[in-house]
């Protein structure tokens, strides 16, 4: 893509680093998909990995110390919410992107659930052009039926030919079996991707938390597990039949996943990704009607919360995505059944896993790495992010033993309805540097 | 003489059974007080109180404004209508507004669940829930256990049965704490569409069998059936619901005899339960109305302090 706008500054407390001549001194290369863990230095020129090793004396260019951060392939959220054109109140491709890239995300996909949706040519380049200058890369899911309605495919071809890999009608899943079958076989021809959120909505309908104990205390009504097991099997069959590229969105039941694993066993082609919050957060937490934790899928039960985390360290589940779904304030500070469904999840993404998964020793280091950057990546078929000298440098730093506290007030994201909200993290991101700019903070 | 500090009635889950069984003393003495010519005491003198009904209710209104009246507290009723839902006022925009009129306590009846938690975090007002959508409604819950104290002495080994649709309910939740709370054993009798998931968990057993349940029981609350559970697809028909569910003459003596029969009301009368049962023996119906504004002026009593003394 061309840049055709000026670099855009970073937020107060970054800097902005021209990548014509970078050093990245002393951090710890790390890139599970080349093999590569290792401390040295990497050196950038025209925005492209130049060098590995110690920076060579005489070199003349910037010179960054990053000593204590990974150096990563970037990371990369392929599910976020980015609420223009039509919600611009909530958030904008502009303040979206700014809250990616400090969280450490040099590349987003947006779901097209924006008014209007995103389901023509000419809404996904409006989209793709307002994140020029910034560093981050922004793929436009689009829409599989016209308006987000379930009864026409969008010009899928000529979509594929602005730049979309991956089709959703996110919130307003296919209820039609024909129109699912239609999309994979339609979507197919082109190794497009369809990226589906699994919702019954006959067995949700009214519901507005996870349906059991929790749920009957509080007098709320539930939205059972099967809600969503039922939808991921017909899909996982309709896939199986039409040989399409299925991706399930965000899972959160346990048996959503041993359906995955089983479908994976028999060597059909799904993928699936999870949550931060659903690998973090239970039902029990809605005890005290905060609607910072009504989401959908709703958050469920410990078990599940348990088998996620299994099924992402053995990798059923492919990647992390966090579901960015920006609210206004105003909005979800209402009584909880009339509050909408949502959490924001950029800027905590990556330091909840770490804390919660990686230094509890739950997950590894290297498969969360994978699954923020290059199962993404991989799944939506996009060039492959390494580092490795010659390709582009496409980088998020990550400082994994700086503790902070997330407080909804700093957050550089237009809303502040996250549930992380006081928690202390170990692990931080420190920059991101892609599209010829590094954002490094200070 | 309060033992037991209440900033707030939100619902009887986690109340203990000292804060209770205080509730239901005081409201002993109250009972004593509706007695008199002059039926009322200055106990909540210069209090102000607001009643805040988000949805329509006219006994819960009632016997709130009474109980009010006569502890001589300001009474300020607020026709609320609409919310967020309704393009009305917000509840946070509300919550100021109560905040800024300087209320001492606030009873609010609202439609969703978690309303009067909602405020109880945002004003110093003092928050009573008069009934949270089908999340609980505490006072009919303090009624219900002072009418059983009244009616037999003794909560402890008590055996209830609670009848109807438990899942749209706050009777009937409220009922379950309470009741456990005090030593009651609790069971629920209701169609399985109206019996809500992993209810077990709150300590109670499930029968399909009226005739079962009336059997064991010593005491049956009735529910109130609402007309648009059919309409729903939750129950075939009113018909059904009489025949298989229905608190009928025939029902009580297949089971075994008497029982005390209680009902929050209001009644749908051949729905739920039959008119010879509900004025008949055991039916303590009316006295649950009586107890209602005692057990509320107790509440607004222990609430504001008790400082004052209730005489």
């Amino acid at each position: 893509m061309n840049e055709t706008l000026s670099p855009i500054k970073p937020p107060s407390g970054w800097e902005y680093h021209s990548t014509e001549k970078l050093a990245l001194r002393g951090g710890r290369l790390f890139d599970p998909s080349a093999e590569l863990d290792e401390q040295t230095d990497l050196i950038i020129e025209k925005g492209v990995i130049l060098s590995i090793g110690a920076i060579p004396d005489g070199w003349n260019g910037e010179v960054v110390d990053v000593s204590g951060c990974l150096v990563c392939p970037g990371f990369f959220d392929m599910h976020v919410h980015f609420r223009e054109p039509g919600f611009e109140h909530k958030e904008t491709i502009r303040t979206g992107c700014t809250a990616a890239a400090v969280g450490g995300f040099t590349g987003v996909a947006p779901m097209p659930n924006t008014n209007p949706a995103i389901d023509n040519p000419g809404m996904v380049r409006f989209q793709q052009e307002q994140a020029l200058g910034l560093p981050v890369d922004l793929f436009p899911i689009a829409a599989i039926t016209t308006g987000r309605k379930g009864a026409t495919l969008t010009e899928i071809g000529e979509l594929r030919d602005v730049g979309v890999k991956v089709f959703s009608d996110d919130g307003s899943p296919l209820v039609s079996s024909e129109m699912m079958r239609h999309a994979l076989e339609y979507t197919r021809m082109f190794n497009l991707v369809i990226s589906e959120h699994c919702e019954d909505m006959s067995l949700t309908k009214g519901g507005v938390m996870h349906e059991g104990s929790v749920a009957t205390r509080l007098g709320l009504p539930g939205m059972p597990s099967i809600g969503e097991e039922i939808p991921v099997e017909r899909n996982i069959q309709l896939a199986e039949f039409t040989g399409g590229r299925l991706h399930i969105a965000h899972i959160s039941t346990a048996k959503s996943l041993d359906l995955i694993r089983r479908a994976k066993d028999r060597g059909i082609n799904i993928t699936a990704e999870v949550t931060p919050h659903h690998l973090t957060l239970d039902c029990s937490l809605l005890e005290g009607y905060n609607a910072d934790y009504k989401v959908n899928p709703p958050l469920r039960t410990v078990e599940d919360v348990e088998a996620l985390i299994e099924g992402l360290a053995d990798g059923t589940i492919d990647a992390i995505a966090t579901d960015h779904a920006p609210h206004a304030p105003d909005e979800k500070e209402v009584e909880f059944i009339s509050a909408p469904f949502g959490m924001i999840g950029l800027e905590t993404a990556v330091g909840v896993v770490h804390t919660r998964l990686v230094s509890t020793g739950k997950l590894s280091l290297s498969r969360m790495v994978a699954a923020f950057s290059t199962a993404p990546r991989a799944i939506m078929g996009l060039h492959e992010v390494n580092l490795k000298v010659g390709q582009a440098a496409n980088i998020t730093l990550f400082n994994p033993d700086e503790k902070w506290m997330v407080d909804r007030e700093q957050m550089l994201s237009k809303a502040k309805n996250t549930p992380f909200h006081g928690w202390k993290l170990t692990g931080r991101t420190r920059g991101v540097v892609n599209r010829g700019m590094a954002w490094i903070r200070k | 003489m309060n033992q037991v500090r209440f900033n707030h009635l939100l619902g009887l889950e986690g109340l203990s059974q000292e804060a209770i069984t205080e509730i239901l003393d005081s409201a002993e003495v109250f009972l004593e007080v509706l007695k008199r010519p002059i039926p009322s005491v200055p106990s909540l003198r210069g209090v102000t109180v607001a009643n805040l009904f988000f949805e329509p209710s006219t006994r819960t209104k009632i016997s709130f404004e009474l109980a009010e009246k006569r502890v001589s507290a300001d009474v300020a009723n607020f026709a609320a209508s609409g919310s967020s839902m309704t393009k009305g006022e917000t509840m946070l925009d509300t919550a100021r507004n109560i905040e800024a009129m300087k209320v001492d306590v606030v009873v609010i009846r609202h439609f969703a669940q978690g309303a009067p938690h909602f405020l109880a975090e945002r004003i110093n007002a003092s928050v009573i829930n008069a009934g949270d959508g089908s999340h609980e409604h505490p006072t009919q819950g303090l009624l219900d256990l002072l009418t059983l104290r009244h009616q037999v002495g003794q909560l402890d080994g008590l055996k209830v049965l609670i009848l109807g649709d438990i899942a749209h309910s706050r009777v009937a939740r409220s009922d379950i704490w309470g009741l456990k709370t005090m030593g009651a054993e609790v069971k629920l009798c209701g169609p399985a569409t109206l019996i809500p998931r992993d209810v077990d968990l709150m300590g109670v057993d499930v029968t399909f069998d009226i005739v079962e349940g009336l059997s064991w029981c010593d005491v049956v609350i009735v529910l109130r059936l609402q007309m648009e559970r059919q309409r729903e697809g939750l129950i075939p028909s009113m018909r059904e619901y009489l025949r298989t569910f229905g608190l009928t003459r025939l029902r009580l003596e297949q089971a075994g005899g008497e029982k005390i029969i209680m009902h929050p009301g209001p009644m749908n009368r051949g729905v739920e339960i039959d008119s010879d049962v509900a004025d008949g023996p055991g039916s303590v119906i009316l006295r649950q109305v009586t107890h209602g504004v005692a057990v509320r002026m107790a509440v607004l009593y222990l609430i504001s302090g008790g400082e004052r003394g209730i005489e």
